[in-house]
């Protein structure tokens, strides 16, 4: 509960609580309704997020469905170390669906110098297949891009994995529609109603734990494409692209391939909500190189059966 | 900060895209980066100005035909309040979408050209506003500028309106005149017509009271999930865990579970937070009763003196959804609160036309974005209440047991 005391008496709830109430309903609903969910988890804030609402939502029992991370194997280090350091404080199962094993088996084909960011939705899906997954959570929310502004909370898929717009099931009340048949799955997205800010100042609030590269840091970057990537194993810059060591911090965290860097000094939560507040550029915007490919990518990605 | 939900209709024609890029715009809730896709697309399309709309028509069917198909979310946040849009397409081929954007709004927002009066489409939205029990409704007059800022038109408009909207149940009614373009009354009072004294619409959006919305005194809460920890430290445990749909539960109170009717207490409210004195819509709690009873999802806890109604026949107004007509005799799955079962259509009484409000009572089928009044027999009892009273433990939808589709929204009437 987010605020008690001197505003029950007038029973009104912040709108912090008031987004937490309704993100715990729908969790609720799906492990009430469904067989086998599973809940997307890649140390990113808005799966840690979502993860600490499962704990609240069964609280005292333990989350009651494993958690999966799609790995590119092109990962920041320190998300992965923070995913693993955090399902086993929670001890819950952690699924690894992997996309170099995708590749090693033929499943996608890796083109040299392309992010793997796109192959994840082939690894994801066989997963999904492969485990029975009837209920999927993710952490996409509606103010993150216009077409995630279009899609429901309960979001129905065929039996190829398919997201398809024009045919969706209208959602009223709080009264979710979860049935499909054998095959298809329903994605959930119980942050739909949040923005960038509330995320922000929830984990201020609950005192959630990030990865590091959240915050400002100094690292060494090169620019391409109008963002700052980070220089590791699997990004180098070429030889007239200019290395610089400055102080970022990461708004969104994917794939090291094609998640860019922000200058920032913003070292803690309450500076980050400072900047967040202020800024004029939307996260994906400003981060990710897979959002620029077209006006329409996301929707693109999402009609195939992307997160 | 407390969140208000409002939901807009009205075409492109209205201003309804300039009226919310305005207040998205003012309230420096729109990115650089968007704007820039937008002006982009605007300029590849050859439109003569940069076209608001592309912001919110989010999915390429919709930019490609310059509509408007589904209900876009969008967000925005004053100092004093947070709102989320549902920007719902105003056409009548999509009362649907206007009916799922309605159903969870506190506010319903209509736009009216000044030039133009109420038309049929302004009638129907007041009308899908007033079924669906949006508790306030804001009629924006808009384009006072292409009418001199006259006071006679808005006069004339709002006493037009308000002939008809005596026809209607409608909470709490207020009028804005705007210009969405030029910014009038949107955000700041305008110096254009001194002769409103009300304040501006986004002031009206900050203001608004809406605490008292939310139906504060029928203890109702639908058993969602129980929660019973497999482990030594919560050995005995065994919660049950729900969103409060009505009234004020507070610890110690006497209850009555139904179906069954056996009567007990509530021994604690937990919170992960910790236990709190008392629940109230829409908080999701978990109960732990006095008494060891057998209660499972879909049972509903109230208080003994004041429960809502148990039956297995609903008068409902209902709105279809989906493309196969509703016919009398049809079964379907429904679901109303955290319960599921079955319901036939035993009767449609008649079929209301959303323009004229005329009954007709010789209607066969309610076709999609139709709404009629039906009598259902379920094939296990609900617990209801008039969603007059309670918009949760007052509505359902009807799925398609075939194609799985929600085909069909219903709002509860009383039984007499």
């Amino acid at each position: 509960m987010v605020t008690r005391g001197g505003v029950a008496a007038t029973y009104e709830l912040e709108h912090l609580a008031a987004l937490e109430a309704e993100s715990v309903h729908i969790m609720r609903e799906v492990a009430a309704e469904f067989e086998r969910p599973v809940l997307l988890f890649s140390g990113g804030k808005d799966s840690v997020l979502m993860l600490r609402i499962a704990e609240k939502a069964f609280w005292p029992a333990p989350v009651p469905f494993p958690v999966m991370h799609v790995d590119t194997g092109e990962n920041f280090p320190e998300v992965l170390a923070f995913r693993d350091a955090t399902v086993e404080r929670l001890g819950v199962r952690l699924m690894i669906a992997s996309v170099q094993e995708s590749i090693d088996t033929g499943r996608v084909v890796e083109r040299p110098g392309v992010s793997r960011n796109p192959l994840q939705t082939v690894t994801l899906l066989d997963a999904i297949n492969r485990h029975g997954y009837d209920a999927v959570f993710g952490g996409g929310r509606r103010d993150e891009e216009k077409a995630r502004a279009k899609e429901r909370v309960y979001s129905f898929r065929d039996d190829f994995g398919q997201w398809d717009p024009k045919s969706q099931r209208p959602e009223l009340w709080s009264l979710y529609n979860g049935r499909h048949h054998k095959g298809e799955h329903i994605r959930v997205f119980p942050l739909s109603n949040w923005t960038e800010l509330d995320i922000w100042q929830y984990i201020a609030h609950e005192s959630i734990e990030l990865p590091p590269i959240y915050y400002a840091h100094r690292r060494q970057v090169f620019r391409r494409d109008g963002m700052l990537l980070a220089i590791g194993p699997y990004t180098t810059p070429g030889p007239d692209e200019e290395i610089l060591e400055t102080t970022v911090r990461y708004r969104t965290v994917g794939d090291m391939t094609c998640t860019g860097a922000v200058e920032s000094s913003a070292a803690t939560t309450a500076d980050i909500i400072a900047e967040v507040a202020a800024t004029r550029i939307t996260e994906r915007g400003a981060t990710r190189a897979d959002d620029r490919v077209s006006e329409a990518a996301m929707e693109d990605r999402k009609r195939t059966g992307y997160f | 900060m407390e969140l208000l939900r409002f939901a807009t209709a009205g075409s492109v024609d209205d201003g309804k895209s300039t009226l919310i890029g305005r207040l998205l715009y003012d309230t420096k809730s729109i990115f650089e980066d968007q704007l820039e896709a937008v002006e982009r697309t605007s300029r590849e399309r050859g439109d003569e100005y940069t076209n608001l709309a592309l912001l919110t028509d989010g999915l390429r069917a919709e930019r490609e035909q310059g509509i408007t198909i589904d209900v876009a979310y969008r967000y925005f946040a004053t100092p004093k309040r947070k709102f989320i849009i549902a920007d719902t397409p105003g056409h009548i081929q999509y009362t649907r979408n206007m009916v799922t954007g309605a159903s969870t709004a506190n506010l319903a927002l209509i736009l009216i050209d000044a030039r133009n009066g109420i038309l049929e489409q302004s009638r129907r939205h007041s009308f899908i506003a007033s079924l669906l029990r949006v508790p306030h409704l804001v009629l924006c007059v808009n384009k006072m500028d292409l009418v001199d800022y006259d006071e006679a038109v808005f006069e004339s408009v709002r006493a037009e309106f308000r002939n008809f909207a005596a026809k209607l149940e409608i909470g709490d009614l207020t009028f804005v005149p705007i210009s969405a373009l030029r910014g009038d009354n949107v955000v700041h009072r305008s110096a254009s017509m001194p002769w409103y004294e009300g304040p501006s619409l986004l002031h009206h959006l900050e203001d608004v009271h809406i605490a008292s919305d939310r139906n504060l005194i029928d203890a109702r809460f639908p058993v969602q999930y129980v929660i019973r920890p497999v482990s030594d430290a919560w050995h005995d445990y065994r919660g049950y865990a729900g969103t409060v749909a009505g009234g004020v539960l507070k610890t110690g109170d006497e209850v009555v579970v139904l179906p069954s009717g056996l009567a007990t207490r509530i021994a604690a409210i937990d919170t992960p937070d910790g236990p709190v004195d008392e629940a109230y819509p829409p908080m999701s709690v978990t109960l732990r009763l006095a008494d060891d009873l057998d209660v499972s999802r879909g049972d509903l806890i109230a208080r003994p003196q004041n429960q809502p109604r148990i039956t297995q026949d609903v008068e409902a107004m209902l709105c279809w959804l989906a493309d196969r007509p509703l016919r009398a005799g049809a079964i379907y799955a429904i679901k109303h609160t955290t319960r599921a079962a079955r319901a036939q259509v035993r009767e449609l009484a008649y079929r209301i036309d959303v323009n004229t409000l005329h009954r007709d009572e010789v209607a066969e089928a309610l076709t999609l974005n139709e709404i009629g009044r039906v009598t259902l027999r379920t094939t296990q009892p609900l617990f209801v209440d008039e969603y007059r009273r309670n918009r949760t433990t007052g509505s359902f939808i009807l799925i398609d047991e075939a194609t799985n589709q929600t085909v069909g929204a219903g709002m509860i009437l009383d039984a007499g």
